[in-house]
């Protein structure tokens, strides 16, 4: 059993000035996850006729994307390719001070504690990540088209990104180009993706801009902390396809 | 005569869905411009409805609790989605699909239901292939298949282990290309709480905004409930933290019947529960059983030393392993239905063969399939196929290709190596099949109100099939409903848009405020999840893998009591006006220790067993489920006022295109 000091962010709501708070908590089992140890801080505080600290999560299996925690200066915490709700206490040791803080960037404000507003993603899915085609049942065969399994494969790879916003959490410049690049990746690479390719790239860069996202300074640090381990790879492939995107104009 | 008309189609089986649309009465183009329609629930049924009525030209309000639509639970679904394609040649057809569903769901489902579901099943491959939807291909590059539960072909489409998410992302898309050209207004960390029923028909909903606390009026010609289902009754389950029955709940009590409540999935291949600070758990997906072989230790001393650390698994020979679903069902083995596969885990380790310090773990082994796929890779490249130290890094890396994800989930979680050991596994709740009875039409008792996708309880019967789930989530939204809805707003094209000023909405907003100010102002003793926690022990102990009738007696009245000290002495922190975690959970534990005690009553009532329902005391001689004929009926529960009040519906079930007989694996 391990006792612990918490150091969380709160901040009542987006207005709020916001400041780190102090939290001792003890009898931590390592077996636990780090949201469950935040269970138990928020269990207690309630008990005692405290605001239990707000933080944003939903499958705790790594899939759906919602946690988001800044935890001792690193997205998802000290692990690498999973989230926060993957990440046990195991990692941690009696004795430890932990730092829990929320996504950090102009385009995500705080909506309370360690919650913010990453709907600026969906504002820029909504500006292109689509093929446009209707549902009919007239489609046609889903063997029409073969496609050639490593294609098939590295869109897959691009397509597991799952939105957390960690990318751009770790960016000195608060850039979301591997988020964005994960999905214009995966439609390049499909057969399905080419007849709308040149307006997706103009539309969905030309949306992250408007977010107030930064630019993309090829440090890397976005590869690091992905827990689905997107790669930098397609950053490239965005660029190159945006630049052949504004060629053709 | 029962009230419950299921309005099936007349004429053969095949040609019934096809007979319908023909007849069924259209929307103009430009009628469905004047017409709105409210969708709750963004998962693949919700997602995909609302995608195709905007693309339809309808208007659509879309709401999730989520903070964006892509973050709905269907996302998380692993394993794969079936569809009728045979394009493996192995024998498989419309009907086939449909057979083995009918008989998965245990002769419980609705025939003609069922057929269509396996009828647009082929539809829903070639519509997300066509939306860049990343399915698995072979190396020719056309896609591959694996197989499921409970059948003898490989119908299975599948991304990794992360179908769910690859099929939501395409729904996602879909819908966000229909924001972008606002015919989808996108309402995010929304909680729709009632239902607004106008002149008997549904017309709006009243929703809360998670992020200032407000409480919203919204009107619509229909309203369309794709809000999933209700396992997180069970507090642990596989569900999202989030996941709840409120939606369908709130419909229940507006007058939507509730059907078949007692008939839960039960998941064989979950991550077993590892102490009291538990608050989910995990699945390992079907797909796993593909390769996986299901084993407890045939002795009672190797089990001891088992658990007390002095043995290792992979130190007990081979004659001395129980592979117990391979001895007991052979022609399926490891690949039986779900329901029949948790029943004989929970049979091993109540014998006291379970491998874990709790006595509740089988194992999961893949020794087998690396070493198999090993010796073919080891042909295919020329080495050695008798190097065992060659042949199994080899299979490792076939393995790691098909479950990588897999695999590695369940290290972090339980911090062992799965491509060393085999992995440790229990049953956990993981789908309800019962849900809010609707017609053919996906149409509830209420006039306009609709429930697709898990919240509905049409397809699945007693047992849901693998792979089962996102078929029919994406049948209902993207093929059946947007034509079915047709057929009753026809009538609408002349309503014009409906008001938000009136009694009715007035009522409905008023009951939504006065059981929050209740909440937030009852300053009680104990936390929303003590009670939450509580509930589920009893919905675990009495209504889970095996249920009797002391059990669920002794259940619908310590869930009633239950119910009652919640509203003494539940501690609900903070104010309506704001961001308020507890004041949300709270609302939908109290549907919960509503909706547990139905489900009770409904197990009570059941007097055989059915699929994932149990009753001990039907069971045969060799332990199997014992289906009664007089039970060949779809119960639907009408809201009276309180669980103990509602009123018993039948519709019964008539098979004509299959014969009805004991289920076998063997």
């Amino acid at each position: 059993m391990m006792n612990l000091t918490l150091k969380i962010w709160r901040q009542k709501n987006a207005d709020d000035k916001g400041k780190i708070v102090d939290y001792p908590v003890s009898g931590i089992s390592p077996d636990m996850s780090f949201l469950e140890m935040l269970d138990v801080l928020n269990q207690e505080l309630i008990e005692k006729g405290e605001e239990p600290v707000a933080f944003d999560h939903d499958c705790r299996e790594g899939i759906c994307g919602t946690c988001s925690l800044y935890i001792n200066g690193r997205a998802h915490g000290p692990q690498t390719h999973i989230t926060a709700c993957q990440l046990h206490m195991r990692s941690f040791n009696d004795g430890d001070t932990i730092y829990i803080e929320p996504w950090r960037a102009n385009a995500f404000p705080v909506i309370k504690d360690l919650i913010v507003d990453r709907s600026a993603f969906d504002r820029i899915q909504q500006a292109g990540g689509f093929i446009s085609v209707n549902t009919s049942g007239n489609t046609q065969d889903a063997n029409a088209i073969p496609i050639e399994k490593e294609h098939a494969d590295k869109a897959f790879d691009a397509a597991t990104c799952i939105g957390c916003g960690a990318c751009v959490a770790s960016c000195k410049n608060s850039s979301a180009m591997l988020f964005v690049s994960a999905k214009v990746s995966q439609f390049a690479l499909l057969p399905q993706g080419q007849v709308e390719a040149t307006d997706r790239v103009l539309n969905m860069v030309k949306q992250m801009d408007a977010e107030g996202f930064g630019n993309c300074t090829n440090t890397g640090a976005c590869e690091v902390e992905c827990p689905k381990g997107i790669s930098l790879e397609n950053i490239a492939r965005m660029n190159r396809e945006y630049l052949a995107a504004s060629l053709k104009g | 005569m029962s009230i419950l008309d299921s309005k099936i189609p007349d004429g053969p089986l095949a040609d019934k869905w096809t007979k319908h649309k023909n007849e069924i009465n259209l929307v103009n183009p430009a009628n469905k411009r004047l017409i709105d329609i409210i969708v709750v629930g963004t998962g693949l049924a919700g997602g995909s409805a609302a995608a195709t009525l905007a693309e339809l030209g309808y208007n659509v309000k879309s709401f999730c609790f989520q903070d964006s639509p892509r973050r709905a639970h269907s996302i998380a679904a692993q394993g794969g989605i079936n569809a009728a394609k045979n394009y493996q040649g192995d024998g498989d057809s419309t009907y086939r699909l449909f057979y083995d569903t009918v008989k998965g769901g245990d002769y419980r489902s609705r025939e003609a239901n069922v057929y269509r579901l396996a009828e647009v099943s082929t539809n829903i491959i070639d519509q997300c292939v066509a939306q860049g939807v990343p399915f698995a291909r072979e190396y020719g590059g056309l896609l591959d298949n694996r197989s499921f539960g409970g059948v003898l072909v490989s119908r299975t489409f599948y991304a990794k282990g992360q179908t769910g998410q690859q099929l939501l992302l395409g729904a996602y898309a879909a819908m966000n290309r229909q924001i972008g050209r606002g015919k989808i207004k996108m309402y995010t960390r929304h909680e729709m709480l009632d239902v607004v029923v106008v002149d008997g028909k549904a017309r709006g909903i009243i929703a809360r905004n998670l992020v200032t606390g407000e409480i919203e009026r919204h009107s619509a010609h229909a309203v369309v409930l794709g809000s999933g289902g209700y396992g997180n009754a069970f507090y642990l389950s596989t569900y999202a933290m989030g996941s709840n029955v409120t939606a369908a709940w709130k419909a229940h009590k507006r007058g939507a019947f509730f059907a078949n409540p007692c008939y839960t999935q039960i998941h064989p291949t979950c991550i077993p529960v590892s102490g009291d600070h538990q608050s989910k758990l995990t699945l390992m997906s079907e797909s796993l059983r593909n390769d996986g072989r299901i084993w407890v230790p045939k002795h009672k001393k190797d089990v001891e030393a088992i658990r007390n650390g002095s043995l290792k698994p992979t130190e007990i020979a081979e004659e001395d392993r129980d592979y117990y679903l391979e001895r007991r069902y052979p022609a399926f083995g490891n690949l039986v239905p779900r329901d029949v596969a948790s029943r004989a885990a929970k049979e091993r380790c109540d014998a006291g063969y379970g491998v874990n310090k709790t006595g509740e773990a089988v194992y999961l082994d893949f020794a087998s399939a690396i070493e198999r796929y090993g010796k073919e890779q080891a042909y295919v490249k020329g080495l050695d196929p008798d190097d065992k130290k060659v042949v199994t890094e080899l299979g490792k890396k076939v393995v790691e290709n098909k479950y990588g994800n897999l695999f590695q989930m369940y290290e972090k979680i339980v911090d062992q190596n799965p491509y060393e050991t085999p992995m440790m596994i229990y049953p956990a709740v993981h789908y309800t099949m019962g849900g809010l009875w609707v017609d053919y039409n996906l149409m509830t008792t209420v006039p306009g109100l609709y429930a697709i996708g898990e919240a509905n309880f049409s397809d699945h019967g007693a047992n849901r099939l693998g792979a089962s789930a996102l078929m029919q989530g994406l049948a209902d939204g993207y093929f059946v409903l947007p034509y079915t809805i047709g057929d009753y707003l026809a009538h609408d094209i002349r309503t014009g848009p409906i008001p938000t000023d009136t009694k009715e909405f007035d009522e409905a907003e008023n009951n939504v405020r006065a059981q929050i100010d209740k909440l937030i102002n009852n300053k009680g003793s104990k936390t929303v999840d003590y009670f939450h926690k509580k509930l589920g022990k009893i919905m675990w102990n009495k209504c889970g893998m095996a249920r009797n009738e002391q059990g669920l007696k002794e259940a619908i009245k310590e869930i009633a009591e239950l119910r009652e000290e919640f509203y003494k002495d539940v501690m609900v922190p903070g104010t309506e006006n704001e961001y308020n975690e507890e004041l949300a959970k709270a609302g939908r534990v109290a549907d919960f220790l509503e909706l547990g005690e139905l489900f009770a009553k409904d197990a009570l009532e059941r007097e055989e067993s059915a699929g994932g329902h149990f009753r001990e005391e039907y069971q045969t001689e060799a332990g199997e489920a014992l289906r009664r004929p007089e039970y060949q009926y779809v119960s639907a529960w009408e809201y009276k006022g309180k669980p103990s009040e509602a009123v018993h519906h039948k519709e019964p079930l008539e098979y004509e295109n299959i014969e009805v007989k004991e289920r076998s694996y063997k």
